[in-house]
């Protein structure tokens, strides 16, 4: 049986509400870490090992301990509830259903970082949720969690609730906090880091949902014992928000020590592929991830065993491997077609670039109309090599990684579906009539087993 | 006050000392020349400037004496500041000019090319950017994004087709003038530069913006097509203005002065703004007290005839790649145009090959 530390307790009814949250264990962290001192928390996160869950996996105490302190200089603590990539919906999940859980980390949180006003900058899609949230933090205050002098510390602390405008850039922490002060959501240019001018040009941390609903768990439970769960650097649990084609598309929490196989094909999980297809390839951490088709999903290009964790997901590198990403698992059956999912994101990535620096702003927008000529059967063979040298002019050089994350997706579908682009260029007829789902494509997959 | 300690810094092989907190950027400006990566976004006099146009990316290949790790990514030499010991590449770096080719390739996709009827031509940004660092030729095959045209003014015109959103406009008009009314609106690549609602562009310093514009995104309204800017002549004037420094750049032709700008020094930055009744209204040689000549680098076609008294860039290719590259052929060895002896600014009115002949016989 599978270790559940997040959605633990999300069967149970009125969970959403503070009676049943607190029956059920709920603020116990919160009472145990104002036992602490802030740095003692810190530490504790530390020890934890846990990565930052929105995607880049950087280790979060390392994070919080760059924090600056300057005398006398209020510090923040927002948290980016803009999860608008492609294939992810973990967060979602976590507060509409448990948003005491994420309320009762994001207080342990801003008292870790001395944070006496922490945001939740949320996406404006996700227009349910606020209301939601703002009910639990009232509930909260009402019984004494959050406002002035919270368990008789001394320590304030009060949340806000900011709703996004909708954009994918404001996702990128920089961007998320110029959206936030009110201005128009452009990444800044780093350095400076938000760790030393970040909201109203204050130290600030830019920490996941799922990043700070995880500081609950470790604090009760003491960061050597989560980082005893999972495997090598990869410690704890993560949501994964599954979609695409596999019968049971869903958030699963996962402890990070299972196979990528296991993980598809089991039914504890996503319960295999529907209609009895076969797996064509998969895009295991969002959209901005490189895709990787079946036979390096679940095998390694040296041979071994993929599992379900930051270091084996990226094993190889981009060449053979991927990343763990936000967590967005996107699966392609051998019905779908490579060219037009590309296409798809690449109108993405056009679609939400900021326009700020020019490589992604004209980039994304020649990579998608290449792509759009291509499936729709008015493609030419170079036009693949040239796809390939804009992506990699546009990798790398750019302010903030939305130019990456524009990138790899075409570099990872062109390195390992290039006959299938040149197949929509050498059959432009077909390509036009079936423009979507080509699929029994030229080349045999390989036959993957359960 | 305690002496600052200098950070030591090798860019292209040519090693210079600057103080702490100079940029990569500024440093390479020191020593002058190809080594100095190009701007089209940073200006120094804008604060908050820069980053965004990505053709000033160099290569560091040591981060400093004390973490002598090289950057991952190539980063903007413009907001990169400098550390001791750190070494930097530029036009010795493959992966330097591999990616600025493609910024160039990029920053032109869009761009109308309609240099034959731009004002700006012959002392436009991306002319020089494109003509040094870009390709031959475009892969770009699709029709060229249009804006609906907008008119922000008497003084000013916008071609939003042209722009490249280098975002220097809205800088100087929010640290200029007293307010600013425009902005980029829109995002990705159909962000423009506009107003909101139609409003005019009416201030007392906002004509600066036609020369920080980088392009023939902004235009003075009062020169257009009146003339090519080849075709007058540079010269340095002022007057005595209450409202700036009255010191400026007069474009003459003969004894018509068809336009006014601010003196720009040699990175094409404005030295002195100026005010909008300086560049728009005096349009007459008795307003101004004429200093003469402008020294202009050789720089655009503007800085092509040999100006009195100008200061040449320094060559510095030999002590980059440590040795002298042959040149095929120096055509300003063999252009009549460029004769030493003939002093364009000497000759009355514009240039004719009349003139090159007579001084030959």
């Amino acid at each position: 049986m599978a270790i559940k530390l997040l959605l633990e307790n999300a069967h149970i009814e009125g969970i959403r509400y503070y009676e049943a949250y607190r029956k059920n264990g709920g603020y116990r962290a919160v009472e145990k870490a104002f036992k602490m001192t802030p740095d003692e928390i810190v530490e504790e996160v530390k020890k934890s090992g846990l990565r930052g869950r929105g995607g880049a996996g950087f280790p979060t105490g390392m994070k919080w301990s760059f924090l600056a302190k300057p005398e006398g200089v209020p510090r923040h603590l927002v948290c980016n509830a803009d999860e608008s990539e492609p294939g992810t919906f973990k967060d979602r999940y976590l507060m509409e259903f448990l948003p005491h859980l994420f309320i009762e980390g994001l207080i342990i949180s801003s008292f870790a970082l001395g944070s006496n006003l922490t945001y939740i900058y949320i996406r404006g899609e996700y227009s349910w949720i606020p209301d939601i949230l703002e009910q639990a933090i009232q509930e909260a205050k009402n019984n004494g969690w959050l406002g002035k002098n919270i368990l008789g510390s001394g320590f304030d602390c009060e949340i806000y609730v900011q709703r996004g405008g909708g954009a994918y850039i404001c996702g990128e922490e920089t961007a998320l906090i110029e959206s936030l002060e009110g201005k128009r959501g452009n990444p800044r240019i780093k350095p400076p880091f938000p760790a030393i001018q970040g909201v109203w040009m204050r130290p600030t941390v830019v920490n996941n949902v799922e990043t700070i609903a995880a500081v609950v768990p470790i604090i009760n439970m003491t960061g050597e014992e989560y980082a005893k769960i999972g495997i090598g650097r990869s410690t704890g649990t993560k949501l994964l928000s599954v979609c695409g084609n596999v019968n049971k598309p869903g958030v699963y929490e996962i402890d990070m020590t299972i196979s990528v196989e296991e993980f598809i094909y089991s039914d504890e999980y996503c319960g295999g592929i529907p209609n009895g297809k076969r797996l064509k390839a998969c895009i295991p951490g969002g959209s901005s991830v490189p895709i990787v088709p079946a036979n390096l999903l679940f095998k390694t290009a040296k041979g071994e065993t993929r599992y379900m964790n930051y270091e084996s997901l990226s094993d190889g590198g981009f060449a053979t491997g991927t990343m763990m990403g936000s967590g967005g698992f996107i699966v392609l059956d051998e019905d779908q077609c490579v060219v037009r999912h590309t296409m798809t994101l690449a109108r993405f990535y056009n679609h939400e670039s900021c326009g700020q620096c020019s490589p992604c702003r004209e980039g994304t927008g020649w990579m998608y109309k290449i792509l759009k000529n291509i499936e729709y059967g008015k493609g030419k063979i170079s036009d693949i090599d040239l796809l390939w040298d804009i992506q990699r002019k546009i990798e790398g050089n750019t302010i903030c990684p939305l130019g990456d994350a524009a990138a790899w997706p075409v570099a990872a579908a062109i390195r390992h579906f290039r006959d299938e682009f040149e197949w929509h260029v050498l059959h432009p007829d077909e390509a036009q009539k079936r423009n979507f789902g080509l699929a029994h494509y030229a080349d045999p997959l390989p036959v993957v087993t359960a | 006050m305690s002496e600052v300690q200098n950070f030591k810094v090798t860019i292209d092989n040519i090693t210079l000392e600057v103080p702490p907190g100079t940029t990569i950027l500024n440093a390479a400006r020191m020593i002058g020349g190809e080594v100095t990566p190009p701007a089209m976004c940073y200006y120094s006099k804008l604060q908050g400037s820069g980053g965004k146009c990505r053709t000033c990316l160099v290569e560091v290949s040591k981060g400093s004496e004390k973490d002598p790790r090289p950057m991952p990514k190539l980063v903007a030499s413009c907001r990169t500041t400098v550390m001791d010991g750190m070494e930097v590449k530029n036009i010795t770096s493959e992966k330097v000019l591999d990616a600025r080719k493609g910024v160039v390739e990029m920053l032109l996709i869009n761009h109308p090319l309609d240099c034959p009827v731009c004002d700006q031509a012959g002392e436009c940004h991306l002319q020089d950017l494109s003509y040094e660092h870009g390709g031959s030729g475009t892969r770009y095959e699709f029709d060229r994004r249009t804006f609906e045209k907008e008119d922000i003014g008497e003084y000013i015109s916008l071609h939003m087709t042209r722009c490249i959103l280098c975002y220097r406009c809205v800088y100087t008009a929010e640290q200029l003038t007293e307010r600013r009314e425009h902005g980029v609106l829109e995002r990705g690549d159909h962000a423009e530069i506009s107003t909101l609602l139609g409003k005019s562009l009416d201030n007392e310093f906002i004509g600066n913006v036609i020369d920080v514009c980088p392009v023939g995104a902004l235009t003075d309204k009062t020169f257009r097509f009146k003339n090519r800017v080849w075709f007058t002549k540079p010269v340095d004037a002022h007057c005595n203005c209450t409202k700036c420094s009255g010191k400026v750049r007069l474009w003459m032709r003969g004894d018509e002065v068809f336009r006014v700008t601010a003196r720009k020094d040699k990175w094409g930055e404005v030295e002195e703004w100026i005010c909008n009744d300086c560049r728009f209204h005096k349009k007459d040689v008795k307003d101004w007290t004429i200093e003469g000549p402008s020294k202009i680098d050789r720089h655009s076609v503007i800085g092509q005839g040999h100006y009195v008294g100008l200061k040449k860039t320094p060559i510095l290719i030999d002590k980059v790649i440590g040795k002298n590259p042959k040149m095929l052929m120096d055509i300003h060895d063999v252009s009549d145009v460029n004769k030493p002896e003939i002093h364009l600014s000497q000759i009355q009115g514009p240039a004719h090959s009349d003139d090159f002949q007579k001084k030959d016989k």
